[in-house]
């Protein structure tokens, strides 16, 4: 599945230039179409492809990790054979943002994330009780990577 | 986990102390700006404050480390990176700081988290994210950072992401907090 080829070069342009940096003015897509050379709506038109057509999940912040709430890795170990049930039990969860297999003993892994520590444990215990298989959670420590967006390789 | 105490995710002295104006606004923003030509007068509506106020208190959020970057969030698969990976390694408890520095250099990672270890079933201690069109790709990418911080004796595993069951923004605030808490 290559979405690559379906992308003008309007949204390419954006994709490079602004998975950081948005202007944070009252018109930003008119700030950022000046930039470009293009115009607002041409630049509104383009957020709004990628975004239906899943290439960015949005225009908008990334947060620091624990400077708004609390949050968590954690991975289980699921029996194959139960492994997309117990995944639409955790997905279920509003708490629950990214859930993925990987391949390892270790094959579910999703980010947990909550207003306070209490509330994330609650939900976390709740996924244990729901599921009855043991929860490992992996918290960020600390970070070392700064995060200028994903530096993309069109050729 | 266990079940008694509450766990503490991560270090509690890195969180910035926010009023309930950020909360509210971190809540109505967290999903995405709205694709407007005024979207921000649209969260100030929502809020009931003023749009040069919402811009103000997002400057603050961003000057203040809260919000890391501001712009488009990308989904690597739909762009074509087919095979993702977790890279996890068990190194030395005094190189970690080090070791992570090292790995988060390299443009093709895109997370470098220290994570704690948990016992003899998960001994890693560092986390790295590698995005790459194929598997190949990927393990190349690996080699090479083996080679450029010295890590050919570290235990380390690669664990290449499956199906995708949910991928979204995480939502700090539920909706219905959001509102209720701006009385400005």
């Amino acid at each position: 599945m290559d979405h690559r080829a379906e992308l003008t070069e309007l949204e390419r342009r954006l994709l490079d230039h602004y998975q950081r940096g948005l202007p944070v003015s009252a018109t930003p897509y008119a700030d950022m179409a000046k930039a470009l050379a293009v115009t607002e709506g041409d630049v509104i038109t383009a957020l709004q492809h990628l975004q239906a057509t899943g290439v960015i999940s949005r225009v908008g912040p990334v947060f620091r990790t624990h400077a708004v709430g609390a949050s968590t890795l954690a991975a289980m170990q699921v029996p194959s054979e139960q492994l997309e049930d117990i995944a639409a039990i955790v997905s279920s969860f509003s708490a629950v943002n990214h859930n993925y297999e990987r391949e390892h003993r270790f094959n579910l892994w999703f980010v947990a994330t909550a207003a306070t520590d209490a509330e994330l444990s609650d939900v976390l215990r709740k996924i244990e009780q729901l599921t009855n298989i043991k929860v490992m959670t992996l918290p960020m420590l600390e970070d070392y990577h700064i995060d200028l967006g994903f530096d993309l390789q069109w050729t | 986990m266990d079940m008694k105490t509450t766990e503490h995710f991560g270090r509690s002295e890195a969180r910035v102390p926010l009023s309930d104006l950020d909360l509210a606004l971190i809540g109505a923003i967290q999903t995405g700006l709205p694709l407007v030509p005024r979207p921000y007068a649209v969260i100030a509506e929502r809020l009931g404050i003023t749009e040069s106020n919402v811009i103000e208190h997002v400057e603050q959020l961003q000057s203040a480390g809260v919000i890391k970057r501001m712009g488009l969030v990308v989904r690597h698969r739909e762009l074509g990176y087919g095979a993702n990976a977790m890279v996890v390694w068990d190194v030395p408890d005094a190189d970690v700081a080090d070791l992570g520095r090292c790995l988060g250099r390299f443009e093709f990672v895109t997370l470098c988290y220290r994570r704690p270890r948990k016992g003899p079933d998960w001994p890693y201690n560092l986390f790295c994210m590698i995005h790459g069109q194929d598997r190949e790709e990927v393990q190349g990418k690996v080699r090479q950072i083996v080679q450029c911080c010295g890590l050919e004796n570290i235990p380390h595993s690669v664990l290449f992401s499956g199906r995708r069951f949910k991928q979204r923004g995480a939502h700090y605030r539920d909706a219905a907090s959001r509102e209720a808490q701006v009385t400005a």
